[in-house]
């Protein structure tokens, strides 16, 4: 089959000799098969550099096919023999100055993969050319090898003036030659110190105009670059924005999520809250189509969506349906649609969400299934009017007691408990029933926790804190800690029960136990009960300050800043990309008259960046 | 942007490599090999390490993958692999193993051209067919000979089509193919239905030829879109969808060939399509869905041994249409030992290696009722299997309908306007077939 032969472990001293000079091969064809052997065996990670002068000398052979496997073959190696590199300078340099623009695009393009000082000082000549060139298709190669220089040897790139003649480029009548331009401009601009990219109202008009002239990828790229620019009025920023609006209907989904971001950032600039809120509305319906892509496209929309209705809570009201999981989705799509739906739930479309939850409970993957039970706690804490049919719903889960998911129950039961006091204890027994099957922490410290809370009105409460007190030495600190509370707790409301555990937990915590933070706890505890019990009742069991699902909502300016990033790696990890990423400055809304006063402007001096 | 590109096979072999920048090493796809290939518990299609991220595509047996470190617009790396996976296929007609092997000398040519410094650059075919052919023969001739016309066609305005195409006879044939999604919930309601539409067209026409299609449809997506009023607005309607009979659609999304703007001022798909085939638009909608198919589901399981299934089916189309390779799957308990089926048509058989009961009628005519019942007999499950309730996964339906649209939508024209003012003859069909259509019980 083909070309599949090709790809077996080759004898160095073999490909040497095929490689050879040899009068009858008229159409070279035997160095062309030796070259596919060799770059067959590179993509094996066999070390093919030995051969290193043999492959140069067939530079000179004039098939197109070769020439580029030999290209190949220096990009892998030039690295590792730099001082024989050089022998294919002259070469590249000839190609260059080819007439046919192709050849002198691959010369340009090749020669600037190559990591080697000596190629790349050879590049600035035929590159300051390529970048006056007459062909559209040379210049933008010619902008993108000013990229890879400046990753090479900025110095370089600065002493030759480069970043200016690619400036240039951004006023080219080919819409093509400007989007590599800008994208070239914004990278460098992204991460280097030395310079600043500034577009203004006539550039980045002229970059609106140019996207109806060229490809999907050049449009993402220009779309992008509207994040260098700051609208001076709110009127520009609107007419920016509707020139962007056409784009969201673009079949590539990284035109559409590009598009998002360009307008939701230029939403920062308008002062019209009403045009902001007719922007939001049409973003939601490209939103959820992406949701048709592939399930890798709907992972990343997934991700965003749920960082704008953070900003815009009610941006997909009556949209719903559309996160149900399907049962073929893959779980990652899962886990972010069961996110949005929680934030989604509302008193109008509970019922639906709990049936769908209680669904998602019976299916295979646990982690899934772990993750609906929490959201059903959730909803209870979010929805006061849907708590008894989530309490209802959970009691159900309980009562099938599948191991895991009677856990995930219990713990969020508590936090249930804690938010509406005294309104479900008659579910506690029901929960005792499952004492034994508990073996996670986090569900031995609810429950436990629950008891103590509750101990005054569950009679054998101290004989349910005892059996929970046998392993006590044995436990992570989360159940000790949890354990001690709710033995004072039981011991300050019914002091005839708590009597015999009390001191031995005490005993226990302060005397058995390395752990500090219990340790004092116990001690605290002790002193207490001893001075002064009025005091040690009224701190023991004070009122607790009440739970609300806002716990999840990220920090606003936080969000606002995670905004400037839609559909990067940023957008899919909550993270700003200065947390995981060495040597980039973190994006910021430069000041304007036009800028919505509640968005902070971060102030020069917090200019952070990690240099890494 | 994009660092590397690999293509694994299903091995952990690495079958490409290519480096776009110089900020990692090659030995990065042994991480790749470790944390994802290796690694059963990662299932998720990015995975970061350090400030390296991977991000993988699956297609046949083949791992597509893209390296970065740095903050990378995801969705353009997915779109990208995507796209090179159907780039191949255009070119080897599938990708996987063996082809990635047969074609590798292509396939890092390809790649060349298509990715610069990790910024993709053009990833169509018609144009990269041009120099870049299965025959390197006729590939060396055209970079030599047409290089000037090539490089224009890359960086033009219109990069989809080339310009000197000629056919004898001019044909355009469009197909409607609608998917229909259903989350039927086990008291049979309807948790969600929506249908996505795809408008494929196969385009053989001479020259640069300017396109218009007009559908019904009564799409506004956000009235304020038009600043000029509601009466624009309205007035648009009403030529358009001539009073009923409009379909309103949720949202559309268009090959580059449309002119965006244009459909935004005043709602024109207006195109100068690529040659062959293409899929022109995408579109989805929730309203007023005419569901193919209803099915009702009884089950009951009277004890521990046995389960009773009914399944009704019923077609809601018109019986002048009929619907082909219906299939309907219905998911049996784990510990199902024997299944006694009864069917009113088609065949149905017990299929134990996916715990179901698979129905299949080769034909299903409109307005009718077909029923099957069946009982499956139940093994006594072991202590450890019980631990693990049976999820009992909704029962789903795959089928086809031709001649018929789930949302309404009809073509009502399609024009072609080109210099030569040739006569064009278009085709237009239609097809409605199951996307994810489930129902609960």
């Amino acid at each position: 089959m083909g070309d599949a032969k090709y790809f077996q472990r080759g004898k160095i001293q073999e490909l040497r000799q095929e490689l050879a000079t040899d009068k009858k091969d008229v159409k070279f064809t035997r160095k062309k098969t030796a070259m596919k052997k060799i770059v067959a065996n590179m993509t094996m990670g066999n070390d093919m550099s030995p051969l290193f002068t043999d492959v140069i000398s067939c530079m000179q052979i004039p098939v197109l096919e070769v020439k580029k496997m030999v290209y190949l073959y220096l990009i892998h190696y030039a690295k590792s023999k730099p001082d024989m590199a050089v022998m294919a300078v002259n070469s590249f340099v000839r190609d260059a100055s080819d007439t046919n623009p192709l050849i002198r695009a691959l010369a340009i393009r090749t020669m600037s993969y190559i990591n080697v000082d000596k190629i790349i000082d050879q590049l600035a000549d035929p590159l300051h050319h390529c970048l006056k060139d007459s062909d559209p298709y040379v210049k933008k190669t010619a902008a993108v090898c000013v990229g890879k220089l400046d990753m090479h040897d900025p110095h370089l790139v600065e002493r030759e003036g480069f970043l200016d003649s690619v400036r240039e480029l951004l006023n080219d009548s080919n819409a093509t030659v400007v989007a590599n331009a800008v994208a070239i401009l914004s990278e460098i601009a992204e991460r280097s110190e030395r310079f600043e990219l500034t577009i203004d109202t006539s550039m980045a008009n002229k970059l609106m105009t140019a996207i109806n002239d060229c490809n999907e990828w050049c449009q993402v790229y220009l779309l992008e670059a509207l994040l260098f620019h700051t609208p001076q009025e709110s009127t520009d920023a609107e007419l920016l924005a509707e020139r962007v609006v056409p784009r969201l209907q673009h079949a590539n989904s990284a035109v559409v999520l590009s598009s998002v971001k360009a307008i939701l950032y230029l939403a920062n600039y308008i002062q019209k809250e009403e045009t902001v809120n007719s922007l939001y509305r049409k973003l939601a319906p490209p939103l959820v189509t992406l949701l048709h892509n592939g399930p890798e496209v709907q992972y990343v929309a997934l991700r965003n969506i749920l960082l704008i209705i953070q900003k815009k809570p009610d941006f997909l009201k009556g949209e719903m349906k559309v996160f149900f999981c399907k049962y073929n989705d893959p779980i990652y799509v899962k886990m972010a649609k069961l996110e949005i739906i929680i934030r989604l739930a509302n008193e109008n479309n509970v019922e639906q969400v709990l049936s769908e939850l209680r669904e998602y409970s019976s299916e295979v993957d646990v982690d899934f299934v772990r993750k609906s039970v929490r959201s059903i706690g959730r909803c209870a804490i979010k929805i006061e009017q849907a708590a008894d049919r989530c309490i209802q719903t959970l009691v159900e889960l309980i009562r099938t007691k599948v191991n895991y998911v009677v856990q995930e129950a219990i713990v969020v039961i508590k936090d249930i408990f804690r938010k509406y006091p005294n309104r479900y204890e008659s579910i506690i027994a029901t929960l005792c029933e499952n004492l034994d099957s508990l073996d996670e922490s986090e569900a031995k410290a609810s429950m436990i926790w629950i008891i103590g809370q509750y101990a005054d009105r569950i009679e054998n409460a101290h004989d349910l804190l005892d059996s929970f007190l046998e392993p006590f030495k044995e436990e992570p600190p989360e159940v000790q800690l949890s354990l001690l509370t709710a033995i004072v707790k039981l011991f300050i409301k019914r002091p005839t029960a708590g009597q015999e555990l009390v001191p031995k937990v005490l005993k226990w915590a302060t005397e058995d136990i390395d752990n500090p933070e219990l340790r004092d706890r116990a001690f605290i505890y002790w002193r207490m009960l001893s001075t002064d019990p009025v005091a040690a009742k009224q701190i023991v069991l004070s009122e607790k300050p009440p739970i609300s699902t806002e716990t999840d909502n990220l920090d606003p300016d936080f969000l606002d800043d995670l905004l400037l990033y839609v559909s990067s790696l940023s957008s899919i990890y909550h993270k700003l990309p200065t947390a995981f990423i060495g040597g980039i400055k973190p994006r910021r809304l430069h000041h304007s008259r036009a800028l919505n006063p509640m968005r902070k402007v971060a102030p020069l001096d917090q200019f952070e960046s990690n240099k890494g | 942007m994009i660092s590397a590109f690999f293509i694994f096979n299903a091995k952990g072999e690495v079958l490409i490599s290519r480096l776009f920048r110089h900020d990692i090493k090659r030995s990065v796809a042994d991480l790749f090999r470790v944390h994802v290939i290796a690694d059963s518990s990662n299932k998720s299609p990015i995975t970061t390490l350090g400030a390296t991220s991977f991000l993988h595509v699956r297609h046949e047996n083949l791992y597509v993958v893209a390296v970065t470190r740095g903050n990378a617009n995801a969705a353009l790396v997915f779109e990208y692999l995507y796209r090179f996976v159907t780039l191949c296929r255009q070119y080897f007609g599938l990708l996987d193993d063996s082809t990635v092997k047969a074609n590798f000398v292509l396939i890092y040519e390809l790649l060349d051209e298509v990715v610069d410094f990790g910024l993709p650059q053009s990833t169509d075919h018609q144009t990269l067919s041009l120099y870049i052919t299965t025959e390197s023969i006729r590939s060396e001739r055209a970079v030599l000979e047409d290089a000037k016309q090539i490089t224009l066609q890359a960086t033009g305005a219109i990069s989809w089509r080339r310009p000197d195409i000629r056919y004898r006879k001019n044909e355009a044939f469009v197909d409607v193919i609608e998917g229909v999604n259903l989350l039927m919930s086990t008291k049979g309601t309807i948790l969600r239905s929506d249908v996505s539409g795809q408008i494929l067209m196969r385009a053989y026409l001479s020259g640069m030829p300017e396109c218009k299609l007009g559908i019904n449809d009564r799409l506004l997506l956000d009235r304020d879109a038009h600043p000029g009023g509601a009466e624009r607005a309205v007035a648009e309607r009403q030529r358009r969808g001539q009073g009923s009979g409009g379909v309103e659609l949720d949202d559309v999304q268009f090959h580059q060939c449309v002119r965006l703007g244009r459909f935004d001022s005043d709602r024109t798909i207006s195109f100068v399509p690529p040659d062959g085939e293409f899929e022109l638009m995408r579109y989805r909608t929730t309203d007023s869905i005419s569901l193919p198919f209803r099915v009702t589901p009884h089950f009951s399981q009277s004890s521990t041994t046995s389960a009773e299934y009914r399944v009704h089916v019923r077609s809601m189309f018109s019986p002048k249409v009929f619907a082909q390779n219906v299939v309907v799957k219905v998911p049996t308990p784990t510990n199902t030992a024997n299944v006694k089926v009864v069917v009113g048509g088609g065949k149905a058989k017990y299929v134990g290696a996916e715990n179901c009961v698979v129905w299949k009628i080769a034909r299903f005519p409109g307005a009718t009722d077909l029923v099957l019942t069946f009982s499956c007999e139940l093994s006594h499950t072991t202590a450890g299997k019980s631990g693990k309730a049976w999820s009992r996964p909704p029962i789903s339906m795959d089928f086809q309908v031709l001649m018929y649209t789930a949302s309404g939508l009809l073509v009502r024209f399609l024009k072609v306007f080109e210099k030569g003012s040739y006569e064009s003859v278009k085709w237009v069909r239609y097809m409605t077939k199951a996307a994810s259509y489930q129902i609960r019980f």
